[in-house]
């Protein structure tokens, strides 16, 4: 594949490697979080984390957009297909998140609930077109990358008067969780979890550009280093990063400058400022409660907010006791050192978030990484 | 055969209907103007409800019967490179190679979907037909019925084979041991991209069409070809793809598995479409590809082989066969580290970011 298989060229890859392992400071750690689900994945996939020498370690981040989907949100989803007759449509991955009353979106559809996946929000559109008698509900879930074919779904359905299609916006920003684990205390004044540095998100980084980090870099003195999803992209931002901490610089660097300017995708954050708003607070299953976090429908468009339509209240519904995830999610704790990890919860029956999306921590390492203490012995 | 009948079928603009599956006279002449003039064959010809069989000769010399059945559903119905009807044919034809049996005989039964257009029914159960002959395979027996609408999705279809293994052909899941090599037949992928590229919700257009085929001849020529005993495990991909499958024979045998991702076949057109989809091929269908694993010393006479065969010109090997009570399948990345390929949990869904 043409401008693909270039990123995933293994005899570069490990000539990147063999720099970091040149270039890292053998009498200190590096701990690097990757906030993406995407990179997590990325890393997984490739085996990228056995490239790296044993000081620098991957700590995985919470950009996964369905692990950090709190119970609550999904109950309302359910709710609306299973007792209130809407047809609720949402991206794959969604379907499998754990909810209350041991349902999940896919088993509340063996139950009856009309939930369909899609790949766009247009299909949701064309499900709502050709669907007039009934109530069509877009789940809308995800960071940045997601908003803005949302914010465009919500104009077009005001253009079309198409009355019965709204959306249940759960739209989360990036830029907010980064500040809250930052503001964490086992980050911050603990330092329990040490974090030298970000591999910033690459999709969302198109969306948004490189400038809402700088701030990081400058308040935290953390260095950030926006990637792309490619293992070799992974690579050389490892090796950037390792640079900016053995110089002691903390700026905001572009390992993808392919697709990514400082100053992001001006018409789609001008799209999505149109249609949405930030709420004062949304609660990220793991992170809890947090400030300025994510994103509601402005009053202009109520007629296609769900949570106004069908008149929705948000209840928190505490996650299992023994779960991890929310540890997890901050950097705090490994999947292994969940309880829960591999014995009751596996990808096929999945307890926590994380374990649900092949983005999430304890997904990645349960279907890539799990045999890391097992060595292989050949015949 | 259709003087019988005041009217023939209107093929052209008749659905299924209730009738068609009541067991009177419109059953007996879809069956006839359908199914018997597609399948038309000697056994079938006898028209009784089952069929008699001449018992093949190797029974004689030690040799065992195998049977397999498959339901088979597919959506959509025709899709690039075949259709529900020859699908039905090979996968169960290759249920039975992969035991490393000659198939002979096949049944089938169809469950109809009342008001599904007699037009693709015709098209289905034409290639069957084209597809058993083909395969020099009768489908010797069958049945029919018809569900309302909304109870069914237009047609199923489920066929059973069956085949004689000769005597000293062990072939099984548990038989693949430390040492040994894994082998596929071709590019892996093909089919379940080709049937994915063709639904409706999906629009993108590709040139990939399903590899849909019957195995057996590969299968007979590979066993005529090297030494007895020295294949130990075959099988086709197919749901769950070449993951899910190398896990159930490392499950099966007790082994572990280590895959070189650089040998692994895949068209570049159905890299790139995995790669759109965020689907990841080792989990996606084959309809037409097969997996061996056979002593090393055999590997290279195998792969000649295969290779010979027009259905496994791209054959090659992937991995061994390793010792691990864990029983992983594990894979050396392009980018030189290492993963477990895991089983398939549930469906395959496309990542979000």
């Amino acid at each position: 594949m043409k401008y693909i298989d270039e990123y995933r060229d293994g005899k570069l890859g490990q000539q990147i490697a063999a720099r970091i392992a040149a270039e890292a400071d053998p009498s200190r750690n590096y701990s690097f979080m990757e906030f993406c689900g995407g990179h997590t994945h990325a890393i997984s996939r490739y085996g990228v984390a056995d490239l790296l020498p044993k000081n620098v370690r991957m700590v995985h981040g919470p950009g996964c957009p369905v692990c950090v989907l709190p119970i609550g949100r999904i109950d309302q989803a359910i709710d609306l297909a299973l007792n209130r007759g809407a047809i609720v449509t949402t991206y794959a991955d969604t379907l499998r998140v754990p909810a209350s009353d041991e349902l999940s979106m896919m088993k509340a559809k063996a139950r009856g609930a009309d939930i369909r996946m899609v790949y766009s929000v247009n299909d949701a559109l064309k499900i709502a077109r050709d669907n007039p008698a009934r109530e069509v509900v877009f789940f809308a879930i995800g960071f940045e990358t997601t908003t803005p074919p949302t914010a465009l779904a919500l104009q077009t359905a005001q253009r079309e008067k198409l009355q019965n299609f709204s959306v249940l916006c759960c739209h989360v920003l990036t830029p907010a969780a980064i500040t809250h684990i930052l503001e964490s205390p086992e980050v911050k004044d603990w330092h329990t979890v040490p974090l030298d540095g970000f591999v910033g998100p690459a999709h969302v980084s198109i969306l948004i550009g490189s400038r809402p980090y700088e701030g990081f870099a400058v308040q935290y003195s953390k260095p950030v280093v926006i990637a792309g999803f490619e293992p070799l992209d992974v690579l050389q931002a490892i090796l950037m990063l390792v640079r900016q901490v053995n110089e002691g610089r903390a700026v905001v660097e572009n390992e993808f400058t392919r697709a990514v300017t400082r100053d992001g995708n001006a018409a789609a954050i001008q799209v999505v400022a149109e249609v949405l708003e930030v709420r004062d607070s949304f609660e990220w299953r793991g992170l809890g409660e947090v400030p300025h976090s994510a994103l509601k429908i402005r009053p202009e468009y109520a007629a296609w907010d769900a949570e106004r339509k069908f008149d929705l209240h948000y209840t928190q519904v505490a996650d299992h006791k023994q779960c991890e995830c929310g540890a997890i999610l901050r950097g705090v704790k490994r999947p292994t050192d969940c309880k829960l990890f591999g014995s009751v919860c596996t990808p096929e029956s999945p307890m926590g978030s994380c374990m649900v999306s092949s983005e999430g921590a304890c997904a990645a390492h349960y279907s890539y990484g799990r045999f890391r203490d097992i060595p292989v012995v050949s015949a | 055969m259709s003087k019988k009948y005041i009217r023939p079928l209107d093929i052209k603009h008749g659905r299924v209907d209730m009738n068609h599956g009541a067991g009177g006279r419109a059953s007996a002449q879809l069956i006839e103007e359908i199914f018997l003039r597609a399948f038309d064959n000697e056994y079938l010809r006898q028209g009784n409800d089952g069929a008699t069989l001449p018992l093949p000769i190797e029974l004689l010399q030690g040799a065992r019967l195998v049977m397999a059945t498959d339901a088979h559903v597919v959506s959509p119905i025709f899709f690039p490179g075949g259709d529900l009807g020859c699908l039905a044919v090979h996968g169960t034809l290759n249920d039975v190679a992969m035991q490393g049996a000659r198939p002979l005989y096949l049944s089938a039964s169809f469950i109809l979907e009342e008001g599904y257009p007699l037009i693709d029914l015709q098209r289905i159960a034409n290639s069957m037909g084209a597809a058993a002959r083909e395969a020099g395979v009768p489908i010797v027996t069958g049945d029919t019925k018809v569900v309302e609408q909304g109870k069914g999705d237009g047609v199923f279809i489920s066929t059973t084979g069956i085949g004689v293994v000769a005597a000293g052909v062990h072939i099984s899941g548990d038989q693949a041991r430390a040492g040994d090599v894994v082998l596929v037949s071709g590019t892996l992928g093909e089919h379940g991209v080709a049937v994915l590229s063709s639904r409706e919700s999906m629009e993108f257009e590709t040139t990939i069409e399903s590899d849909t085929a019957a195995l057996h001849g590969l299968v007979a020529d590979l066993l005529a070809a090297l030494p007895a005993g020295s294949v130990h495990v075959l099988r086709d991909p197919t749901r769950g793809g070449l993951a899910t499958t190398l896990n159930e024979i490392t499950r099966q045998s007790g082994v572990g598995m280590l895959l070189d991702e650089s040998r692994i076949p895949v068209l570049p057109q159905v890299e790139a479409a995995c790669e759109l989809l965020g689907l990841d091929p080792l989990y996606i269908a084959n309809e037409g590809k097969m997996v061996v694993i056979c002593a090393p010393e055999a590997e290279e006479s195998a792969l000649a082989c295969l290779r010979a065969h027009p259905l496994g010109l791209a054959a090659c090997r992937i991995g061994i066969v390793t010792v691990d009570e864990h029983h992983f399948v594990q894979m050396q990345t392009r980018m030189g580290g290492r993963r477990v390929v895991d089983w398939l949990s549930g469906e395959q869904l496309p990542r979000i970011c």
